[in-house]
């Protein structure tokens, strides 16, 4: 299931700013670049926008994340605030909760082999979710993270139906007290934001932070186009696999370890 | 065609509701007083009067800086400004959105301008993330 990921440019003009300029473009994998970008991640300036300096990512090694354990899922909801940290979803059926990331078992019928890994929004260079968003709503930053400015969301959820990966979850009911730096509201749509505010604090996400405190080290985040960062270092040595990986999506999110 | 029935009745309605026009003038919304000065000169992040007229472009400005650009300045950030104007009751309590007590609402109701941040911000001073340790 590994397979380069191409930069096909003719493919889509979606994407005005291409991913890493036309050099690296041409030279097919995207991942592992390093040859336009000489700075290294450091901390931005609150008052400088990100940029495609950056493509932030995430690597998660299904050998090391333990069955059972809950811990990102658990970080998540604590920093952004929904599923059992804030209660105001009383009315909603379980199915119609929030999720921003979930804990996925995987099982071999055949061998009965069982797995269990996170699975979250993957943040996609080429976003199905951005391409049907009718408001622009659903946009991917500078450097690659995918968000929905619910100030423009108008809770149409194509989008949902559109993610391969079932990232996103709408807002059915009114919303209390929710983090200062993870608005939430009735009517709009929401997945994880590989916690921007941190990241645009020079800071890692809860979950990654939350499953490195457990002692499990299953989870590298970092600058995708950095080639001396370790999530750049590790791919570069043992590869990852995207999830749907035939769907050509140069995913963000990358895995280690699913057989 | 106005039926005498409507002409007196809409008149009795002006005649009994001038009084609380005439009165309007005196009935200026109670404002909380703000926590801190941001700047000893202008008081707030702006002079008052700039800020009392033209908040909400300076907050739709922020909010696309921030959430399209990543761009987290503290001037015209909604979060700061509800950091430092909404302050607690006596019961140390703060007021929420929409009561007379609550720095936007003050005026809002007064001004019956509705706004729909709050649908999605906090209306309170809540604590700050904790950010995580470097970048890998
Ligand atoms: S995983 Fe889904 S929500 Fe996330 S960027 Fe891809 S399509 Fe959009
Ligand atoms: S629900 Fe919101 S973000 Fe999703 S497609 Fe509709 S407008 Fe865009």
């Amino acid at each position: 299931m590994t397979q380069p990921v191409n930069t096909n440019e003719t493919k889509t003009d979606l994407y005005r700013r291409q991913f890493l300029g036309k050099t690296a473009a041409a030279a097919g994998f995207a991942l592992a670049p390093g040859m336009l970008l000489t700075e290294i991640a450091h901390a931005k300036p609150a008052d400088e926008a990100v940029s495609t300096k950056n493509r932030w990512g995430l690597l998660i090694n299904t050998n090391k994340c333990a069955s059972g354990c809950t811990a990102c899922v658990t970080a998540c909801q604590v920093e952004n605030g929904w599923g059992e940290i804030n209660k105001s979803e009383e009315l909603s059926r379980a199915s119609q909760k929030a999720v921003w990331i979930r804990k996925v078992k995987l099982k071999d019928k055949q061998t009965g082999h069982v797995q269990s890994l996170p699975l979250l929004c993957q943040h996609c260079e080429k976003p199905p979710c951005v391409d049907v968003c009718p408001t622009g709503a659903s946009f991917k930053r500078e450097d690659g993270i995918v968000l929905v400015d619910k100030h423009i969301c108008i809770g149409c959820r194509y989008c949902m139906m559109a993610c391969p990966y079932k990232a996103r979850s709408f807002i059915h009911e009114t919303i209390k007290n929710q983090k200062v730096h993870a608005p939430r509201g009735k009517g709009t749509v929401e997945s994880c934001t590989m916690c921007a505010h941190r990241v645009d604090n020079d800071g890692i996400p809860a979950c990654v932070e939350a499953c490195n405190a457990e002692g499990h080290q299953a989870m590298y985040f970092g600058d995708l186009k950095d080639s001396n960062s370790v999530i750049s270092k590790e791919l570069a040595k043992n590869g990852g696999q995207q999830l749907r990986a035939d769907l050509d999506l140069n995913t963000g999110v990358r895995y280690q370890g699913i057989k | 065609m106005l039926s005498h029935k409507t002409i007196i009745s809409t008149l009795l309605s002006i005649l009994l509701f001038l009084p609380v026009f005439a009165q309007a003038d005196n009935l200026m919304p109670t404002v909380p007083k703000a926590k801190a000065k941001a700047n000893p000169e202008t008081l707030c992040v702006r002079d008052v009067k700039v800020m009392r007229t033209n908040h909400m472009e300076f907050l739709m400005h922020q909010r696309d800086e921030t959430m399209r650009k990543g761009i987290r300045t503290k001037k015209d950030s909604l979060a700061e400004c509800i950091t430092c104007h909404v302050s607690k009751d006596d019961e140390g309590k703060f007021a929420s959105y929409g009561d007379d007590e609550h720095f936007c609402s003050s005026c809002h109701n007064y001004a019956a301008v509705k706004i729909d941040c709050f649908d999605c911000h906090n209306d309170k001073p809540t604590a700050a993330s904790k950010t995580g340790s470097t970048v890998k």
